[in-house]
């Protein structure tokens, strides 16, 4: 991961309204540990969330769920209420001036989440409410269509229920099959298994480019190539990636890519579908009614042009605009920078997990083959425990199946507990996170050595 | 903060840790009447529940627990607690219980034994379908035994269990 962007120039002009970027590289006074800050300057970033100012049972909060969904700045915040305060108005129909405001508004928007995935057309970006809706569109619009008794669906062991629940439906309704590509224990594809899954048959691979429980990154170019040798095309889910590292869904080869902004600093309640344009074009439209049509009478309805076909209804306007406005903060702060800092987190987040006896790790170990996010277990005590008894110290994590319940089969386990670390945080942040797993310990009378 | 103020040494009293380390209820029955498998979506957490019924009584029960503290010493709780009681005594303490769970006092005239001991889970809203688990699963499996009972089912759930019965046997008529 480069660090070159945060030239100089950016350095000397960050103002207070610009998310903080330095190139300094502090050393954390406690620990003495490297500051993950090289590239981004937490204490400043934290200032951006009021959220943070919130105390949790008189602790400062520590949001470690991130994998779930971010916190939101107070850009994006604003940018909602300024919406609603200025220039509300439904958007594509009407001639006066709130209702041009809010079409550009949200246009723009399109035009932002495509750049920031350098998807370069933003005609290929479509609004759905959440990254489970983006693959449900293309099973019902693509999958309908395209898939026949027999056809093969390819997914991974580590896929969340939102990348396979819809592909079953699917499945159940054509006839084709879904066939699974399995893992290595330590979390990793079996790619060795990779060729003999795929053959004349396959016409999708759907796969998670960085899996939320496991945190691995997965190779999908290579994934994409091999599917696309046999005809097949690629989904990819993107849920966990877009949030932390620059994409390029042209590079990784994706002809479905799907992400939730909501992950990545801005408002839920919206969706983003990027798909090859010709595949749209050539698409049924998803859902029907008002916004997705040319013309209608009662006999026949013809469809709106890409990407409108796909946006039947109002759209969660006020959510799209604080996406735009969330993808702008994080463009500042440069995806590079955002990737360092979250690699160097997750480093010394593992280092310090290993020093404790009692909690297993899953997922790979080379810090380098994972996003920001650990899972893990404390071998004695049940992570549903465990949350609780961290949350009484400000701490936030997951626990549970992270929705990716084939996977915990998989690995043998019932649910464990996940951290997951975003720009906010810092090492002090892992410090007290590791603290309240060794408060656990006591909780239960428990030795902690 | 320490353990007090932050109400958790009122979720993890001991009798609760003694009772998640040492269930009670740990004998498989060689002839139980109804068998069920609770088990609650939201969390992943599984019991099974082997109960031998005689003369409308709750003769012998068996768990398997598989869950956090909470879920698992409340059926042991449970297990403890039933013995020896008919089916509908058996409901009406799974009602109270709930009540209580649920915000209310502990009503009079009702032995709880362990169970007082869960009265720190009001504290804690999102674990109190932790303490749930075995009382749905319960009242599943007395409903499916004994659908006549069921009259008195609260069927105001809060929490969605999936229970289903792996084997049912009728009573012989006494
Ligand atoms: C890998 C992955 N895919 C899909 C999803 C579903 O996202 P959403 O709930 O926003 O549809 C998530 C988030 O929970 C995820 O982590």
């Amino acid at each position: 991961m480069s660090d070159d962007n945060h030239s100089e120039d950016q350095m000397l002009n960050t103002t207070s309204t610009e998310p903080a970027v330095t190139g300094s590289v502090s050393v954390h006074e406690e620990t003495g540990a490297p500051a993950a800050e090289a590239g981004l300057d937490v204490s400043r970033i934290k200032q951006d969330f009021p959220i943070l100012q919130r105390q949790i049972f008189g602790r400062r909060l520590v949001y470690l769920d991130n994998a779930a969904t971010s916190q939101k700045p107070q850009c994006v915040i604003d940018a909602i209420s300024d919406y609603y305060s200025g220039y509300n108005s439904n958007v594509h129909r009407g001639v006066h001036t709130l209702a041009s405001e809010a079409t550009s508004a949200y246009e723009d928007a399109r035009e932002k989440i495509a750049a920031f995935i350098n998807g370069d057309d933003p005609k290929s970006i479509i609004f759905t409410r959440n990254t489970t809706e983006s693959i449900n569109l293309v099973a019902h619009s693509w999958g309908r269509k395209h898939l026949f008794p027999n056809d093969e669906i390819v997914l991974t062991a580590m896929e969340h229920h939102s990348n396979i629940v819809p592909w079953q439906l699917l499945a159940k309704d054509v006839g084709c099959k879904i066939r699974v590509l399995d893992i290595t224990d330590d979390g990793y594809l079996r790619l060795d298994q990779l060729n003999e899954l795929l053959n004349e048959k396959t016409r999708l691979v759907a796969l998670t480019q960085v899996s939320n429980a496991l945190g691995t990154i997965n190779p999908v170019r290579q994934i994409a190539d091999a599917a696309h040798e046999r005809g097949a095309l690629v989904l990819v889910d993107g849920a966990q990636a877009m949030p932390h590292d620059t994409v390029d869904v042209e590079a990784m080869g994706a002809d479905f890519f799907a992400c939730s902004p909501h992950k990545a600093l801005g408002p839920t309640g919206v969706g983003v579908l990027w798909a090859r344009r010709d595949l749209l074009e050539e698409m049924d439209p998803f859902l029907g009614g008002g916004e997705m049509i040319r013309d209608v009478s009662f006999e026949r309805s013809t469809w709106a042009a890409v990407p409108h076909k796909f946006e039947a209804g109002t759209p969660s306007i006020a959510d799209v605009i604080g996406m735009g406005a969330a993808i702008d903060y994080l463009t500042s702060l440069g995806m590079e920078n955002v990737r360092a800092h979250e690699q160097a987190i997750i480093t010394y987040a593992l280092e310090r997990l290993r020093e404790l006896p009692f909690i297993s790790i899953y997922g790979p170990r080379n810090p380098e083959d994972r996003c920001g996010l650990v899972s893990f277990n404390d071998v004695d005590i049940h992570p549903h425990d465990l949350g609780t008894v961290v949350d009484r110290h400000g701490v936030a994590i997951r626990a549970g199946h992270h929705c990716a319940k084939p996977l915990m089969t998989r690995l043998g386990l019932v649910a464990s507990a996940r951290a997951s670390f975003y720009v906010y945080n810092d090492m002090e942040d892992v410090d007290a996170f590791v603290d309240a797993l060794y408060e656990a310990r006591k909780v239960f009378g428990l030795p902690t050595t | 903060m320490n353990p007090t103020m932050s109400g958790l040494d009122d979720l993890y009293r001991e009798v609760i840790l003694d009772h998640y380390r040492k269930p009670c209820g740990g004998e498989a029955l060689e002839n139980p009447t109804i068998e069920v498998d609770g088990h609650n979506p939201l969390c992943g957490d599984d019991l099974r529940m082997q109960i031998e019924i005689a003369d409308g009584r709750i003769k012998k029960l068996h768990i398997e627990p598989q869950g956090c503290s909470i879920s698992v010493a409340s059926a042991s709780m449970l297990a403890k607690q039933i013995e020896g009681m008919t089916m509908e005594e058996a409901l009406e303490l799974k009602t109270a219980f709930q009540g209580v769970l649920k915000g209310g006092d502990w009503p009079e005239g009702i032995d709880f034994g362990d169970l007082e001991a869960l009265e720190g889970v009001k504290q804690f809203p999102v674990r109190i379908k932790c303490a749930l688990l075995a009382w749905m699963t319960l009242e599943q499996a007395l409903a499916q035994y004994c659908p006549g009972a069921i009259g008195m089912v609260d069927e105001d759930r809060d929490i969605e269990i999936h229970a289903h019965t792996l084997q049912e046997k009728t009573e012989e008529p006494a």
